[in-house]
């Protein structure tokens, strides 16, 4: 598992990675009550806008990590946004990426230099 | 946040796990760690537990009693204060000349003079107002006592176990009543839409009887977030964003709160900051309106949000001016103002959220019905 300093977590799953966001960050944001994903099959490129939150507080973004292609999105969230609450490191995973230069990874942190980061 | 100013609970939201921020020059308690969305809840099911001992408590006397406190105070307010009861509390708000709303506010008759509640962060121009427009008035800021707000379904037994006589307050009634955190000043209202109490107590005793009330299974502490939340399902206005001085009581749809005496035709017509304006608003309309509204799907519109008649082009017709996701109404709420023609209720416009405009009905407010003991 990797960290961005957005605070995602990107996870290799066979040949596509999936991003959510870290519990810390869930904990920042509070309640979650709406998630905007992105449509399947779009090329995205790293730092581009994919998903919109809305929590109890104010709008975030969510930032592409990688470049690559939106092969799957949590359909699930768009119902029942709190399960990134409840679970983001689970069932509150948010869309997978088809990476086109996985060396992109390379640079993000791993848990403990993400524990490290957020204090 | 040092240069912040502090209520008698501070120390104890602390202990309770609040996330602080500054609000209103204080530093307040946003959310406990329940939660915004539990706590809104938790206050609509049992009861909620607030913190309210930044707004301004003021008490006028005048020489000639209660009577003369409020002949008085008509100058500054379009609201018949002198028709208030002994032992009732009454909306309402302080005008400008140009009929804007500089503060609203919770008048009360307490027999031999009057006592008022105002917003945090209006209180210094307020008090500077009563004392500049009340010259034969004694106007004191009451700096030495805490204020809570104990609101939800559950709020009377709990208080009642605690403090007899409440039980037989009706909603708008105030009181004194002694008690073992000593002499409260209680009225049976809130900012929540549910039944409840606000409680003045002396500072010293603030956080005992705080302790008292959170220690019953029914009570939870609640902070801004849910505050917000709960206010804005019960379509009630916050000052500084839903009004300002820059919008008139009719415009806001507070036509309510202006008695009759006070309109054209009536005994003391007038004689307010502002009258010409707003009579003649109350006679001919705004041009604008104050509206709910409810955007379809689960995407808030909050403050700021433009708002549009059509999908595609066209001018703003008005913006929100408070948004939200209700967390019992269950989807996104907002409140705003549009021009008189596209604010009738049932119809839908579009507010342009993040470069798209999403479609939203206009609804009467409140979007959660009340649940107060007449």
């Amino acid at each position: 598992m990797k960290f961005t300093e957005e605070h995602e977590w990107l996870r290799v799953e066979d040949d596509v990675v999936v991003v959510g966001i870290t519990e810390h960050a869930a904990e920042q944001l509070g309640d979650i009550v709406f998630i905007e994903l992105p449509e399947v099959g779009i090329q995205v490129v790293k730092d581009d806008e994919v998903v919109v939150i809305e929590s109890v507080k104010a709008a975030s973004d969510i930032l592409a990590p990688i470049d690559g292609e939106i092969t799957e999105v949590n359909e699930i969230l768009t119902d029942e946004p709190s399960k990134v609450n409840d679970d983001a490191a689970g069932d509150g995973w948010m869309f997978k990426i088809k990476a086109s230069d996985p060396s992109q990874m390379d640079d993000y942190m791993d848990e403990a230099a993400y524990k490290k980061f957020v204090g | 946040m040092s240069d912040l100013r502090v209520t008698p609970l501070n120390a104890l939201h602390k202990e309770l796990g609040a996330k602080m921020v500054p609000f209103a020059g204080y530093e307040m308690p946003v959310q406990y760690p329940l939660g915004v969305m539990k706590e809104h809840l938790h206050c609509r099911a049992e009861a909620g537990l607030f913190d309210v001992s930044h707004m301004g408590q003021v008490i006028i006397r005048a020489s000639g009693g209660y009577e003369a406190a409020a002949a008085a105070f008509e100058a500054l307010a379009p609201v018949n204060a002198q028709g208030l009861a002994e032992g009732r509390q009454r909306y309402a708000m302080f005008t400008n000349a140009a009929g804007g709303i500089e503060d609203d506010l919770m008048i009360a008759n307490r027999g031999d003079h009057m006592f008022v509640v105002v917003n945090a962060a209006c209180k210094d121009a307020d008090i500077a107002r009563m004392k500049a427009g009340l010259p034969d008035c004694e106007v004191t800021e009451v700096t030495d006592r805490g204020l809570l707000a104990l609101q939800g379904p559950k709020a009377e037994s709990a208080l009642a176990g605690l403090v007899p006589g409440v039980a037989d307050m009706k909603f708008m009634d105030i009181a004194v009543l002694p008690s073992d955190w000593g002499e409260l000043w209680l009225s049976r209202s809130g900012y929540t839409g549910e039944d409840g109490f606000e409680i003045s107590v002396p500072a010293a005793q603030t956080e005992a009887l705080t302790r008292a009330l959170l220690a019953l299974d029914t009570v939870a502490p609640i902070g801004l977030g849910a505050r917000d939340s709960l206010r804005l399902e019960s379509g009630l206005c916050l000052y500084g964003h839903d009004i300002d001085s820059g919008t008139t009581p009719v415009e806001a749809g507070l036509n309510w709160a202006i008695q009759k005496v006070r309109r054209t035709g009536g005994t003391r017509a007038g004689g307010f900051p502002g009258a010409d304006t707003i009579l003649a608003q109350l006679e001919d309309g705004p041009a604008r309106r104050r509206i709910g509204l409810l955007p379809e799907g689960r995407a808030p519109m909050r403050e700021g949000v433009e708002l549009y008649a059509s999908a595609e082009g066209g001018d703003s017709i008005g913006h929100v001016t408070s948004g939200a996701f209700g967390p019992t109404l269950g989807g996104p709420m907002s409140m705003g103002y549009v021009t008189v023609g596209f604010a009738e209720d049932g119809m839908t416009i579009y507010g342009e959220v993040r470069g798209k405009r999403l479609p939203a009905t206009i609804t009467a407010m409140p979007f959660v019905p009340a649940n107060v003991k007449r």
